[in-house]
C-alpha cells in the first residue's frame, strides 16, 4: 500500500516540477527577450503575418515579399503563418478562434468591404491606420472608392496590397477561332454565342461550383450587368428590394446561363472547371483573375495566344473588386514593427515583387505597369478608368453572415431553379447585409 | 460473517478504493470542465442571441432551433444523415459479417487477409475522402472508360433522388449521390466490424457448433441458428460504434464533396462547420451542434442502459 502512495506523491511532484519549469523557462523567454533589446538600439522582433496563400503563384508572392521585408530589416523576423484551403475557409475558421482567444496574429489577410467593416472592425478588434496612410502620403496613392471600401466613418483600418478583377470571362481563343465567334459584349450576344458553341458540340460556358462561389459569382456579375454599378450597390445596401423586376431578370439570365454550362460542375472546384477552358472541352469561363495566374504559371498558356479575355457582358467600364488587405489588430504588442511591415506592403516597390508572382495587380496607381504582363497592364488601365464596385462572393458587398446564406441559396437555385424560392431566401437574409 | 471482519474488510478495499479515486478525481475534473462544462457552455449559446462575431449572450429562447427545423439545408441534412446512417450501418455489419465468416473457415494466410481488411482503418476520413473523390471523379480513369460505353457517371454529383416524394420544398427520399458517400465510408470501417465478428467467432466454442452438427444441423442452420445469435451483443456495439460514427460525420464529406450540389450529400456536421465559422453564426451553430449531441443520444442511452441492466 505504502508503494501505491508513494507513486501518488510522486506523480503530484512530477507535475509540480512541471508546472514549475513551464513558468521558468517562460521567464527565461522574456528575459532573453528584453536582453536582446537593450543590446540594440533599433527595435527587434517578430511580425507573424497570417494568410490563406498556400497555393502556387500567391505563396511565391508572399514569400518573395517576405524576403524583401527582411532583407531592409534584417532585425525583424517573419513568421509566415499561412492557413491552406481554398477562399480562406479555413484559415478564416482559425482567425476567429484566435481573435476571440485575444491571441490575434500580427497582421492578417482580409478581403476589404464588409468582410472587414462588419466583422472585424464591428466587433471592435481593429486598430485605425489613419496615421499611418498619412505618414506615407497613400491618400492619393490609391483610389478613393478603395480607401472607402476598407474605411469605416472616417477611420481607415487596413492596407491594400493587390486587386484582382471578377467581372472577366476568359475563353479559349482557337475554339472561338474555329467557330468564327466574336467576343461578345451584350447579353443577347453572348447568349447567341453560347448557342453556336452548343450546336457545335462545345460546352459553352464551363462551372466548378463545388464550393459554391463561383456560381455566386456568376450571379453577382449579372447583377451588375442588369442593375448598373449604382443600383448594383443600392441593393446590398438595402435600398432596392430583391424582389425588384430587375433582380427577377438578373435571375432568370442565370438561370439561361446555368443551361450552357458544363455538367458535372459540381463535381469540380474553379482549377478543374477552367482546366476545361484550357483542354478545349469548354469554351469560356467567369473567373476571377487568378485564373489568368493559373493559366500562365500552372498550365504554361500563352496571354492572348491560347486564351483570351473580355468584360462580363453588359458590364464593360466596370469593375468588379476584389482586394486582399492587410490590418492591424487590436492587442498586438509589436505595432511598431507591424506599421513597418504595413509600410513595406503597401509601398510600389513592395506590391510590385508581390503582386507579378501573385497574379493580381497593384492596389496603388502609381505603380509599375512594366513589371506586369499583357493581361497585367490591360487590367491596371481598367482599374484606374473604370468604376469600381465590391464584390459579394468575395465578402465585400456583404456582411460573412448575408453571404454564407447567399451562397447556400445560390447553391439551392442552381440545381433547382425555382425563382421565387431563390428572392424569397435572398430576402429572408437581407436584414443581416 | 462477523460484524468485525465486515468492517475490516470494508476498510480494507476502501483503501483500494481511495487510491483509484485520487487517480480518478483528476480525469474526473477534467472532463467535469472540459467535456460536460463545454457541453452545457454550447447548450447556453444555442439559446442565446449570438450570431455575429460580437458577443451578445441574450436569451433568445427557442429562436435558433425553429430557425433550423425551417431550414430547407438542414432538414435535408437531416435525411441525407438517415440514408447515411442506415446503409452505412447495414452495410458494414453484411460486408464485416461476410468477410469475418470467410475468414474464419480455417483459411490459410489468415493473417494477411486479416491485415488487409483492417488497413484502410489507419487511414484518417480526411483521406479516404480525397482518395475516393479521385477515384468517384466524373472526368478521371474510370469513369471516362465507362463514357466510352456511354454510361456517363456521376457519382456524387448526382443531385436525383430515389423513390422520392415532396413535402413543403423538401424531397423526401434516397439521395443517390449519398451511396458515393456510404461506399467510401463502408471502405474505410468494414475492416473495424470484421475484426469484431471475428473475435466473436473465434468466442463461440466449437463444442456449441459440434453439437448442433451432431444434431444433424446443416451447416447454414448452425450459422442461423447457433452462431448468429451469440454474436448478437457483437452486432450491438458494432452498430452503436458505427451509429455515433455516422451521426456526427463531418471530416469524410467535407473532403469528398463539400456540401454537394442541393445538399444531397450535406450533413449536420459540415452545416456545423459553415455555419459557426464561415457565417459566423454561433448560436446556430451550437444549436446545430447539440441536435447532433441528441441524434447521438438516442442511440447511446439505451445502450448504456441495457449495460447497467446487465451489470446487475
Amino acid at each position: 500500500m505504502k508503494k501505491v502512495y508513494g507513486i501518488v506523491i510522486f506523480v503530484a511532484l512530477v507535475l509540480l516540477i512541471a508546472a514549475c519549469s513551464a513558468d521558468s523557462s517562460g521567464d527565461m523567454e522574456s528575459d532573453g527577450g528584453s536582453d536582446e533589446n537593450e543590446s540594440s538600439d533599433s527595435s527587434s522582433g517578430e511580425v507573424e503575418i497570417f494568410s490563406w496563400w498556400t497555393g502556387a503563384g500567391e505563396e511565391d508572392g508572399l514569400l518573395a515579399f517576405i524576403d524583401l521585408f527582411e532583407e531592409k530589416h534584417p532585425d525583424i523576423t517573419v513568421e509566415n503563418a499561412a492557413v491552406a484551403g481554398g477562399a480562406g475557409t479555413n484559415a478564416k475558421a482559425v482567425l476567429a478562434t484566435r481573435m476571440q482567444g485575444n491571441d490575434p496574429p500580427s497582421t492578417f489577410q482580409v478581403h476589404g468591404g464588409e468582410e472587414l467593416n462588419k466583422s472585424w472592425v464591428a466587433a471592435d478588434k481593429m486598430e485605425p491606420l489613419n496615421d499611418l496612410f498619412e505618414e506615407n502620403e497613400w491618400m492619393d496613392k490609391f483610389p478613393e472608392e478603395l480607401i472607402e471600401l476598407v474605411s469605416e466613418g472616417d477611420d481607415i483600418y487596413s492596407v491594400p496590397v493587390n486587386i484582382h478583377r471578377g467581372n472577366v470571362f476568359f475563353y479559349n481563343m482557337e475554339i472561338f477561332e474555329e467557330n468564327d465567334i466574336e467576343v461578345p459584349t451584350s447579353f443577347d450576344e453572348f447568349f447567341a454565342a453560347a448557342e453556336q458553341l452548343e450546336e457545335a458540340g462545345i460546352t459553352p460556358i464551363a462551372l466548378g461550383d463545388k464550393e459554391s462561389w463561383p456560381a455566386t459569382q456568376v450571379f453577382e456579375n449579372i447583377l451588375l450587368g442588369v442593375l448598373g454599378p449604382d443600383d448594383y450597390q443600392n441593393l446590398f445596401a438595402g435600398e432596392i428590394e430583391f424582389d425588384d423586376e430587375r433582380v427577377v431578370e438578373a435571375i432568370e439570365i442565370f438561370g439561361q446561363m446555368l443551361d450552357y454550362v458544363n455538367e458535372d460542375h459540381a463535381s469540380r472546384n474553379w482549377q478543374d472547371a477552367a482546366q476545361l477552358v484550357a483542354s478545349g472541352e469548354a469554351a469560356m469561363i467567369n473567373m476571377g483573375d487568378w485564373a489568368k495566374g493559373y493559366f500562365a504559371n500552372d498550365l504554361d498558356l500563352e496571354t492572348n495566344e491560347d486564351f483570351g479575355y473580355f468584360p462580363f457582358p453588359d458590364t464593360d467600364g466596370e469593375f468588379q473588386v476584389i482586394t486582399d488587405t492587410f490590418g492591424l489588430p487590436k492587442g498586438v504588442e509589436n505595432t511598431e514593427e507591424v506599421e513597418k511591415f504595413l509600410t513595406e506592403f503597401g509601398s510600389v516597390e513592395g506590391q510590385d515583387t508581390f503582386n507579378p508572382l501573385k497574379g493580381g495587380i497593384p492596389a496603388r496607381v502609381d505603380a509599375d505597369p512594366e513589371e506586369y504582363d499583357e493581361y497585367g497592364k490591360d487590367a491596371m488601365e481598367d482599374f484606374t478608368n473604370s468604376r469600381l464596385v465590391p464584390s459579394l462572393a468575395h465578402g465585400s458587398a456583404a456582411s460573412e453572415g448575408f453571404l454564407t446564406k447567399a451562397n447556400q441559396a445560390v447553391n439551392i437555385f442552381v440545381t433547382q431553379g425555382d425563382i421565387d424560392n431563390f428572392i424569397q431566401a435572398l430576402e429572408n437574409a437581407a436584414p443581416e447585409m | 460473517m462477523a460484524k468485525g471482519t465486515q468492517i475490516k474488510n470494508k476498510r480494507k478495499i476502501s483503501k483500494d478504493q481511495w487510491t483509484a479515486i485520487c487517480f480518478l478525481i483528476p480525469s474526473l475534473f477534467l472532463i467535469l470542465v472540459f467535456v460536460y462544462g463545454f457541453i452545457g457552455w454550447t447548450g447556453y449559446v444555442s439559446l442565446s442571441n449570438y450570431n455575429s462575431l460580437v458577443p451578445d449572450f441574450s436569451f433568445a429562447g427557442l429562436k435558433n432551433y425553429i430557425y433550423l427545423f425551417q431550414d430547407f439545408r438542414f432538414q435535408s441534412d437531416l435525411r441525407n444523415t438517415l440514408f447515411f446512417t442506415i446503409f452505412f450501418i447495414g452495410m458494414v455489419i453484411v460486408m464485416g459479417l461476410g468477410l469475418a465468416i470467410l475468414i474464419d473457415q480455417k483459411l490459410k494466410g489468415e493473417t494477411i487477409f486479416r491485415n488487409i481488411f483492417l488497413f484502410p482503418m489507419a487511414l484518417s476520413f480526411v483521406v479516404t475522402g480525397v482518395v475516393w473523390q479521385w477515384l468517384l471523379n466524373p472526368s478521371t480513369g474510370f469513369n471516362q472508360f465507362l463514357q466510352v460505353f456511354g454510361i456517363q457517371p456521376k457519382w456524387y454529383t448526382d443531385t436525383n433522388i430515389l423513390a422520392g416524394f415532396e413535402w413543403g420544398n423538401i424531397e423526401f427520399g434516397l439521395p443517390i449521390a449519398i451511396i458515393a458517400v456510404v461506399i467510401a465510408a463502408v471502405w474505410q470501417m468494414t475492416g473495424f466490424s470484421l475484426a469484431m465478428y471475428l473475435a466473436g467467432l473465434r468466442g463461440i466454442p466449437d463444442e456449441l457448433r459440434e453439437a448442433a452438427r451432431m444434431d444433424g444441423a446443416s451447416e447454414f442452420q448452425v450459422y442461423r441458428k447457433v452462431v448468429l445469435p451469440m454474436l448478437l451483443p457483437i452486432t450491438m456495439s458494432v452498430v452503436i460504434i458505427m451509429a455515433h460514427i455516422s451521426l456526427k460525420i463531418f471530416d469524410l464529406i467535407y473532403a469528398m464533396t463539400g456540401p454537394g450540389a442541393n445538399f444531397v450529400t450535406d450533413v449536420p456536421g459540415v452545416y456545423m462547420f459553415e455555419t459557426t465559422f464561415r457565417g459566423n453564426y454561433y448560436a446556430n451553430g451550437a444549436a446545430i451542434a447539440i441536435i447532433m449531441l441528441l441524434l447521438v443520444a438516442v442511440f447511446i442511452v439505451p445502450y448504456l442502459w441495457s449495460n447497467r441492466k446487465g451489470d446487475r
